[in-house]
């Protein structure tokens, strides 16, 4: 697996994300209240709606478009809801965060 | 019902004092004989008859005054009383038969109530009457409390009865550092035992209350104002605040001026009549059979009686009978009633459970329960009492007796069953004296519904509550599926509390952060979720405006960066054209600024100015940059705050126009800008009645006339199209102002978040706000003046805000990726 420095844990605020652009399309890095980092396609799997500007609570993200709720475990909707987005590999060392592309499909790619 | 008409026939009935007992007794009487008596009350303390039970959740700040009120002023209209608030009587004339009040008004009578209530027992002591000593007894008190405690210093209750203990916990509840003295061993001596006063001694110390036992006070020092309490031994203890509960006193010096025959309160025979036959004497005041009462439901059966006196009905007599002790502090169960003195004549059965904290005890003579203390569980305590009351023989349950009345029999009883078991004359609410046939046959005859319909009709559990349980139980067991009780929404999922409940312990408990609120309310998420993060995030701001920093990562993504998402991820930028008017200098910055970021849409909003749609979020902070530099301000187009404020044309030019409806629109929304609000606020102000601005469908909204101008309220044209309600009229603009920011302020304390203005109204009810904006002075500068306050912190522009930096991680990505880097 290839992994890619994107930055700093502090460069994302607690129970908050940053998104990063990539070739494939962006990409959304989630920080919970606890400090587990979390990324997936920043691409909600109702309307696409970007999952990086949503309320972040436990372990989950609440889509600012309408509300869907996607885990951060596994990308999937939570709730009544039935989709799932494409979650990517990201790992912490130190304080520098790392993502890894290798799985992306890239279809999404802008 | 109505005292309109023909008063000169009727006869002339004065109450001194309007407590409890009396307002307890002109309900009986307007029952029984409504037309009988034209009423006059005089009364010292300047307001309508509360709940004085509740004055402890008040003090907690569990309950808002409003809510402890019983007779509201309508009542006294309603039944044509005359009401001196604020006038003390202090003289009674029985030759001339007449009434004089320290404010000189004298009237007349042809039947006196005495209903003087009591007065708290001052220690004493060096220094009792120094500032910052004070009592426990009517709502003039508790605010004087709740004021002490904002210093959040140091308090000293001085006795460890029931006031005390619920003074204590309030005090603490409100942020206080509390020390509770005591002269006996142990708290509640008189309603406890040892060992149950121990285990409430713990529970409050487990609280952070600290409890001195045989403490006797000697002394309160200080210099102009208490500093500390000065106790029997030496030692000394620090107090800001001290109060006295150490006692009452019946309130009985009128009627000994009077020459009425005294004992220890005014003496009365068992139809309430002193020896004066003329003059009747109830509540906390009276002496009757020797016994003089400190709890309501004696007094409530006083009431009953007088009430037949007055009717006519000289038959129905006072009947002493114990009443039970609950203490009302939350979280603390215990339950007595009767004697529980030891003797040799006496057995007792006692139960214990240390982990559980559990302590119960039966007191037996000849078999029978003379007495009982529960600590810890209290479910039995109405069983019990009814045992008592009806002086059962138990020997045939001894065994199981004392683990209750779902042990009795062959199978186990679930509290359903056992609230169905319980014979007809037991007692449910001990205030009230109501016995569960009362209710069930209420719940029968007048199709109740709710326990609201239930305490409407019968009055259970409608005094101190402590039996709400039980009757809700018991609405349960009578309506079967049918019974659907008015629970409270949630919040959301994370919670069982409503936003009612959040936002008074908010305020009750001083929180004043998001994880202090979820640990303290005990919330069931780690960190909440969608619903009631940016919930609390509001209430939190609207309460503590200049201590809060305000967690953006908890607010929806438009208030966090300032803009509205749109549905391909792009934004919106309205700014703000103060009153909808422009000119010519910001519509060429506009141009330019839609030009220079290739924005794809302008748009004039319904709101009276301009949105610029499709703007990509990393262009957000120049474009307001370019924005600011011709002194625009963001619009809060996103925000749950201060919308637009539509204007006319007004009499600037219009040929119609009354006033400056331009100008005030415009003042009004440089006043109230910034603003943060449970849900979003438009507002609208038309220059006449042919209301061009639309502002009959708004949350606020002006209608100028010649006289004038009208409020409007309560409006709304979006999901919900609702007319508004008129607030009422005033006469300048600068009253105009003052009401309509006050009016939202109530509004922003309030509201549950998302609940527009309508909602809001609809669940607190229309003469309510208009009596607290329009009519109660005091009320609408102090909303004014915190709105006020709380400007001073929310009232800076959010866009320069960002232009110089803040939040910068918002506008851009935190990393953009090469081709190569992917591959
Ligand atoms: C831009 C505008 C439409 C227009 O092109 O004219 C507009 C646009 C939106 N309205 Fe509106 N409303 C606009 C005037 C109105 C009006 C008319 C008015 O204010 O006089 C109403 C009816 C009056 C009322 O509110 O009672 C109105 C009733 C709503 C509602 C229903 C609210 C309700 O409580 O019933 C929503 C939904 C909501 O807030 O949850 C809404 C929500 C929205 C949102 C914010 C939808 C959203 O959450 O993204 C739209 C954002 C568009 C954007 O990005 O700018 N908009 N909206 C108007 C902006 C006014 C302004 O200058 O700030
Ligand atoms: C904090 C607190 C908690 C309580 N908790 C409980 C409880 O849990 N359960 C329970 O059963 N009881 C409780 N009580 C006691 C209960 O409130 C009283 O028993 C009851 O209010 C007494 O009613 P009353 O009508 O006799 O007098 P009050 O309600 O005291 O009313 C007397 C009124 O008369 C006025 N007055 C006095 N002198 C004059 C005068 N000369 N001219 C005109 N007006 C005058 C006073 O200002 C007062 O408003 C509590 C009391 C307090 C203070
Ligand atoms: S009416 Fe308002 S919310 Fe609906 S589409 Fe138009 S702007 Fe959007
Ligand atoms: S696009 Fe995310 S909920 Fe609709």
């Amino acid at each position: 697996m290839r992994w890619i420095e994107i930055g700093n844990l502090n460069d994302i605020p607690r129970r908050g994300a940053r998104c990063v652009s990539t070739p494939a399309g962006k990409v959304a890095v989630f920080r919970t209240g606890n400090d587990r980092i979390f990324a997936m396609e920043d691409h909600c799997p109702h309307k696409g709606g970007p999952l990086s500007q949503g309320i972040v609570h436990g372990a989950a993200v609440t889509c600012p478009l309408h509300n869907w709720v996607i885990s951060l475990e596994n990308g999937q909707a939570m709730g009544a809801d039935e989709g799932s987005v494409q979650t990517i590999p990201v790992k912490c060392e130190g304080e520098t965060l790392f993502i890894s592309l290798d799985q992306l499909s890239g279809e999404r790619a802008a | 019902m109505n005292g309109n008409g023909n008063n000169e026939m009727k006869e002339k009935l004065i109450i001194v004092g309007n407590g409890m007992a009396p307002g307890r007794m002109l309900e009986h009487l307007f029952e029984h004989a409504p037309d009988r008596y034209q009423v006059t009350i005089f009364n010292a303390e300047p307001r309508v008859n509360y709940d004085r039970i509740m004055l402890s959740p008040v003090l907690s700040g569990e309950k808002a005054f409003e809510e402890i009120v019983i007779h509201g002023d309508g009542w006294y209209i309603d039944h044509g009383i005359t009401l001196y608030k604020g006038h003390k009587i202090v003289e009674i004339d029985r030759e001339a038969k007449t009434v004089r009040s320290d404010h000189g008004v004298a009237e007349s009578y042809d039947k006196l109530v005495i209903a003087t209530g009591s007065v708290p027992f001052i220690l004493p002591v060096p220094g009792n009457d120094m500032p910052g000593v004070l009592t426990y007894r009517d709502l003039d008190d508790v605010d004087a409390m709740i004021l002490a405690a904002q210093s959040h210093a140091k308090a000293v209750v001085i006795g460890g009865g029931l006031l005390g203990l619920e003074a204590a916990a309030g005090l603490q509840l409100r942020g206080m550092d509390v020390t509770v003295l005591h002269l006996m061993p142990t708290l509640m001596e008189r309603q406890l035992d040892p060992a149950a006063g121990y285990l409430l001694q713990r529970a409050l110390e487990e609280r952070g209350i600290k409890v001195k036992t045989k403490a006797e006070t000697k002394a309160i020092i200080g210099k102009g104002k208490a500093e500390a309490v000065e106790l029997a031994d030496g030692s000394t203890i620090d107090a800001d605040l001290v109060v006295m509960a150490a006692g009452i006193r019946p309130n009985a010096w009128l009627a000994k001026q009077a020459g009425l025959e005294m004992g220890r309160g005014i003496v009365v025979d068992h139809g309430m009549r002193t020896e004066d036959p003329d003059i009747l004497a109830i509540g906390e005041c009276a002496e009757v059979g020797g016994h003089t009462y400190g709890l309501v439901a004696p007094l409530y059966e006083m009431a009953k009686v007088a009430a037949a006196q007055l009717a006519g009905d000289t038959e129905t007599a006072f009947v002493h009978s114990d009443t039970p002790t609950k203490l009302k502090v939350t979280g603390i169960d215990l339950f007595s009633i009767g004697d529980f003195a030891d003797g040799d004549d006496r057995e007792e059965i006692v139960l214990r459970d240390a982990t559980a904290g559990v302590y119960k005890r039966l007191i037996l003579k000849d078999n029978r329960i003379i007495g009982s203390v529960l600590y810890g569980e209290t479910a039995d305590g109405a069983w019990f009492n009814d045992l008592k009351k009806r002086e059962v023989d138990v020997s045939e349950m001894r065994d199981t007796l004392i683990f209750g009345q779902a042990y009795q029999g062959s199978a186990p009883l679930d509290p359903m069953a056992a609230v169905a078991a319980l014979p007809d004359d037991a007692e449910i609410c001990g205030c009230n004296g109501v016995c569960k046939g009362k209710i069930t046959g209420a719940i029968g005859s007048e199709g109740l519904k709710t326990l609201d319909h239930v305490r409407a009709h019968t009055k259970a559990s409608a005094s101190c509550g402590s039996c709400t349980g039980l009757v809700e139980q018991l609405i349960a067991a009578t309506l079967g599926d049918a019974y659907k009780p008015n629970e409270i929404q949630p919040v959301c999922g994370c919670t069982e509390l409503g936003h009612d409940e959040v936002r008074r312990l908010i305020k009750a408990k001083g929180l004043r952060t998001i994880p202090e609120v979820m640990q303290e309310l005990e919330w069931k998420t780690s960190c909440g979720c969608a619903k009631c993060r940016p919930a609390l995030n509001y209430y939190l701001v609207c309460d503590w405006p200049d201590e809060y920093a305000d967690d953006y990562q908890s607010r929806f993504i438009n208030e966090r960066v300032h803009a509205n998402i749109q549905k391909d991820g792009t934004y919106s930028v309205v700014p703000r054209m103060w009153g909808g008017v422009t000119n010519a200098d910001q519509l060429r910055t506009i141009a330019d600024v839609v030009d220079k970021y290739d924005i794809p849409t302008v748009k004039v909003t319904g709101g009276q100015r301009i949105d610029m749609l499709g703007i990509k979020k990393e262009d957000l902070p120049s474009v307001w940059g370019d924005l600011g530099k011709a002194g625009f301000v963001s619009g809060h187009a996103y925000a749950k705050g201060l919308r637009t404020v539509k204007t006319c044309v007004g009499t600037d030019w219009c040929r119609f126009g009354t006033q400056d409806s331009t100008g005030l629109g415009i003042r009004i929304e440089k006043f109230m800008w910034g603003s943060w609000t449970p849900a979003k606020v438009k507002m609208a102000v038309s220059g006449c009645p042919r209301n061009c601005a639309e502002a009959t469908c708004k949350d606020v909204g002006v209608i100028c006339t010649e006289a004038g101008f009208e409020i409007h309220f309560a409006g709304a044209a979006g999901l919900d199209i609702k007319g508004t309600e008129v607030l009422g009229h005033v006469e300048t603009e600068d009253e105009a102002v003052e009401h309509i920011v006050a009016l939202v302020q109530m509004y922003r304390e309030q509201g549950h978040y998302l609940e527009r203005i309508y909602k809001w109204v609809k669940r607190v009810g229309l003469d309510e706000v208009r009596q607290q904006i329009m009519e109660d002075h005091d009320k609408r500068i102090a909303f004014f003046d915190r709105f006020v306050f709380s400007q001073k912190f929310a009232q800076c522009d959010p866009w320069s805000e960002r232009v110089s930096g803040k939040d910068k991680h918002e506008f851009k990505p935190m990393a953009t990726l090469e081709l190569e880097a992917a591959e």
